[in-house]
């Protein structure tokens, strides 16, 4: 056994604030230039980067949004031929809920989940790089593919036979398929880091009753995606299968079933909803709490909502192929779970009522994205238990109605809470606060462009516009409404743009934020603004639930820690007691390679099965020289 | 903020073993993972089967042989593999070293045999729906048992090195070792499926 020399141990008891900051500094710290950038494991540089590029991916689904409506402001519009628009609204869809969604939730865990637990850096960092690597990397196939016309468009959930080999020509299936192995991957790996770091990394003290409304979503979401993504890997694989080697799992004709793919996806697709939402509950129940200066109202009944939303989630898939022909009992009980997660979404919103009643409300533009979300989210819940009745559903099935519904639920349930947790953590991770005044008239134009634009949707629907047609006659009905739609697109759009401005004014030149600006109580305010490379000098031991409203002028922390190699804390799962001291990786090229050669792979199999043979030797190399120790105080112990 | 120190964490062990060991946890996770992709084909298997007229479509059930030896293989080498993950608790290297060999050996030995199973099966994967999933299963599980095989390769070089004596690298042979068994395990009722219920 190697037995280390004790004196060469340094800790951090045996130095003052100035000297600990310094050493921690070097131990931590991104080197500068490129090939720091592209080998970092910091979490809160890779989170921003997650954050910057969902964005864009929302901007340019946005966009595309917007050509839509502009093809159907006024009937048999000439801008975009079918095909064209096929391929655009396949990409918005996929665009939003694989590019956009699911990677801004978790970027906003990798974030911010470290900082909250009281850690120095999510566990697994190198996954972590490896899982943005990835992301970008399918996002780029989309999107590359799209520019060059083989956009995939067979819908976002592309329904075989139409996206099978008989129906779908050409690679653009493929390219959706192979796109979601690529997310899932990086979905999946982010999950597990902050399964992990919620588990075992969590602050001295921190026990399971004193975890952030926040991370307790993060940690039931990435449950749900451990679960869940599974699923969509099986059934994009055998699509991929079916279109490459002639498997049959999606052929009638050879003992294979076309339900069997709306039954994987929806197996998936339906939690992905919860997914999406669970996070912005967590972000909901932080911004009440904080702008109500009073803890959330039952913290263990939000608790048991979250767990009960998970589980039931995947009770619910069902519900997507009501028109698809089930036995009539199945039907029945996917009524009955979809009408019943109704029930913890119902009691978190009285949760907040009661919190908001009770407290002392500071109507900040966090807050205000909390209210919209509330008004926009019981809407759109209300339109889902309605759409849970199978003879309604019957009717509105693949109308505006459905269209008008999801995003309600996605963009209510999901973005307001998110552009909220922006304003909210802006400061936290940019050091510079975002402008009030404009964060007023961003909420306004998007609270009533989001309104004017999706609520005339339910009528469209009632009147039997179907989604997903690229043009209607001038016969029918609908030609109003739809230009009103486009028009208010615009307001919407307007208040997207405002926005970006104001984000992106703020980063550059906005006032410089002090540590916690909002007077809030959980421990990413116990650090600067922004956090240094090390998160805590000193990291923090937790002793409530609030542990920066009981004594906001001391910090309770823990010493003993070692300053010559990245060292944060394991502690238990339920009481947060301190087990060991761990070394946490440093920084790597090696993810990049090894997402680099998993991208080769996963492209080139779209074109022949030996790309799996072949194409796993510089993936296996690479792992290796990922893992094999390079002779680091990280590396030993 | 002012910082008061409450706790001294300078008696903590500077590695955390078993349970609080991070790859411990991270191990378990993509274990619920993968067991979450197995059990999904198992569905598959199941569901495609309930569409059927008969079942195995167009082809006699599998034959016995292959895949019953793979298992009792699969089987007998979790001795080792427990010894394995003992001797890496105790941080014995010579022992680790001698078990790493042994565990690479049973990780090709099962490839032998499954070379011979896809024959056994007597169906392609492009014939029908029910060579398409056996096909996918048997490649699923090989998968695993590759990976496996290239970890425990690579394990057993890192063992002989200069790095090897160390309690980090004693964590991973122990978690390489749980591994092992997660893939023995998902292998059982994997083989009631494709060789059992064909049967009943």
């Amino acid at each position: 056994m190697i037995v280390r020399d004790e004196v060469e141990d340094l800790r951090d008891t045996a130095l003052d604030e100035v000297q600990l900051d310094r050493r921690l500094s070097e131990t931590w710290s991104t080197p500068t230039g490129l090939w720091g950038a592209l080998s970092t494991v910091d979490h809160k540089i890779i989170g921003r980067r997650y954050i910057y590029t969902a964005f864009i991916f929302l901007a340019l689904g946005g966009i595309l949004a917007l050509a839509m409506r502009l093809q159907l402001s006024e009937p048999e519009a000439r801008f975009i031929g079918p095909d064209r628009y096929n391929q655009i609204f396949t990409m918005h869809g996929t665009n939003m809920m694989f590019l956009f969604a699911v990677p801004v939730m978790e970027a906003m865990a990798v974030y911010l989940v470290p900082l909250m637990v009281g850690t120095r850096n999510i566990a697994f960092p190198r996954l972590n790089a490896f899982s943005y690597w990835m992301y970008l990397a399918g996002g780029l196939l989309l999107w590359i593919a799209f520019a060059v016309d083989t956009g995939p468009d067979v819908g976002w959930f592309a329904y075989v036979p139409l996206s099978g080999p008989q129906y779908a020509a050409g690679k653009r299936a493929d390219i959706w398929a192979q796109m979601i192995t690529f997310t899932e991957v990086s979905a999946l790996a982010v999950a597990v880091e902050i399964v992990v770091t919620v588990l075992k990394q969590r602050a001295p003290g921190m026990s399971l009753d004193r975890i952030p409304l926040f991370v307790w979503s993060m940690l039931v979401t990435s449950f749900l995606i451990i679960l869940a993504m599974p699923a969509i890997m099986i059934a994009s694989t055998a699509l991929i299968l079916d279109r490459l080697v002639g498997t049959h799992f999606f052929n009638p004709a050879e003992g294979g079933d076309v339900l069997l793919w709306q039954h994987l996806f929806w197996f998936f697709g339906h939690p992905e909803v919860y997914i999406i939402f669970l996070p912005a509950v967590g972000m909901v129940s932080t911004i009440v709490a904080t702008f109500t200066r009073r803890p959330v109202f039952g913290y263990l009944a939000m608790v048991m909502a979250l767990v009960t939303t998970g589980v039931l989630a995947f009770g619910l898939w069902v519900h997507h192929m009501f028109v698809a022909g089930l036995p009539r009992l199945g039907e029945s009980f996917f009524t009955a779970s979809s009408m019943a997660i109704a029930i913890p979404a119902g009691l978190q919103i009285f949760c907040w009522l009661a919190t908001m009643w009770a407290g002392r409300p500071v109507f900040k533009t966090p807050f205000l994205f909390v209210i919209g979300f509330m008004v926009i989210f019981v809407i759109g819940g209300m339109t889902g238990v309605m759409v849970a009745s199978v003879p309604f559903d019957t009717q509105v099935h693949d109308t505006y109605f459905v269209v008008a519904h999801f995003h309600y639920v996605l963009v209510g349930g999901a973005v307001f809470p998110l552009l909220g947790a922006i304003y909210y953590w802006f400061p936290k991770i940019t050091g510079r606060m975002m402008s009030e005044t404009l964060g007023r008239w961003t909420f306004g134009l998007i609270f009533t462009g989001f309104n004017l634009t999706f609520f005339p949707m339910h009528i469209l629907g009632l009147q039997g516009m179907p989604r997903r047609i690229y043009t209607y006659q001038p016969e029918m009905p609908w030609s109003g409404l739809n230009m009103f739609i486009s028009l208010s697109a615009v307001i919407l759009a307007a208040g997207f743009l405002l926005f970006f401005i104001d984000a992106i004014r703020s980063a550059a030149s906005g006032p410089a934020a002090p540590d916690n600006p909002w007077g809030a109580s959980t421990l990413e305010w116990a650090t600067s603004s922004p956090p240094l490379p090390y998160n805590f000098a000193r990291l923090p031991v937790v002793g409530s639930l609030e542990p920066l409203s009981n004594n906001s002028e001391t910090l309770s922390v823990a010493g003993g820690l070692s300053v010559d190699r990245r060292e944060l804390i394991v502690t238990s799962v339920v009481e947060a007691l301190p087990e060991a001291r761990e070394s946490s990786p440093g920084n790597s090229i090696w993810p990049l390679w090894s997402a680099l050669a998993t991208t080769v792979l996963l492209i080139w199999s779209i074109f022949t099965p030996w790309a799996v043979v072949w194409g796993s030797i510089p993936v296996s190399i690479a792992l290796i020289g990922w893992f094999w120790p390079k002779g680091t105080p990280e590396d030993d112990t | 903020m002012n910082r008061s120190v409450v706790l001294d964490l300078s008696k903590l062990p500077p590695h955390g073993l078993g349970t609080a060991s991070l790859t411990w946890w991270g191990t378990l996770a993509f274990m619920l993972i993968e067991g979450t992709g197995f059990a999904l084909s198992i569905v598959v298997y199941l569901y495609l089967m309930s569409l059927a007229p008969h079942w195995p479509l167009d082809a006699p059930p599998p034959d016995l042989l292959p895949g019953s030896g793979l298992t009792a293989l699969l089987i007998v080498s979790l001795l080792p593999n427990m010894l394995i993950a003992r001797w890496a608790r105790q941080q014995n290297l010579a022992k680790v070293r001698i078990g790493l060999v042994i565990m690479s050996l049973l990780g090709v030995a099962p490839l032998f045999l499954r070379v011979l199973e896809f024959p056994a099966m007597h169906i392609s994967w492009d014939q029908n729906a029910y060579g398409s999933i056996v096909w996918v299963m048997l490649g699923l599980h090989t998968t695993h048992i590759l990976t496996d095989l290239v970890e425990t390769l690579v394990l057993t070089c890192l063992m002989f090195s200069k790095h090897g004596d160390n309690p980090r690298r004693y964590g991973d042979v122990s978690d390489n070792a749980m591994y092992w068994n997660f893939v023995v395990a998902t292998w059982l009722p994997m083989y009631v499926c494709l060789y059992w219920i064909p049967r009943l």
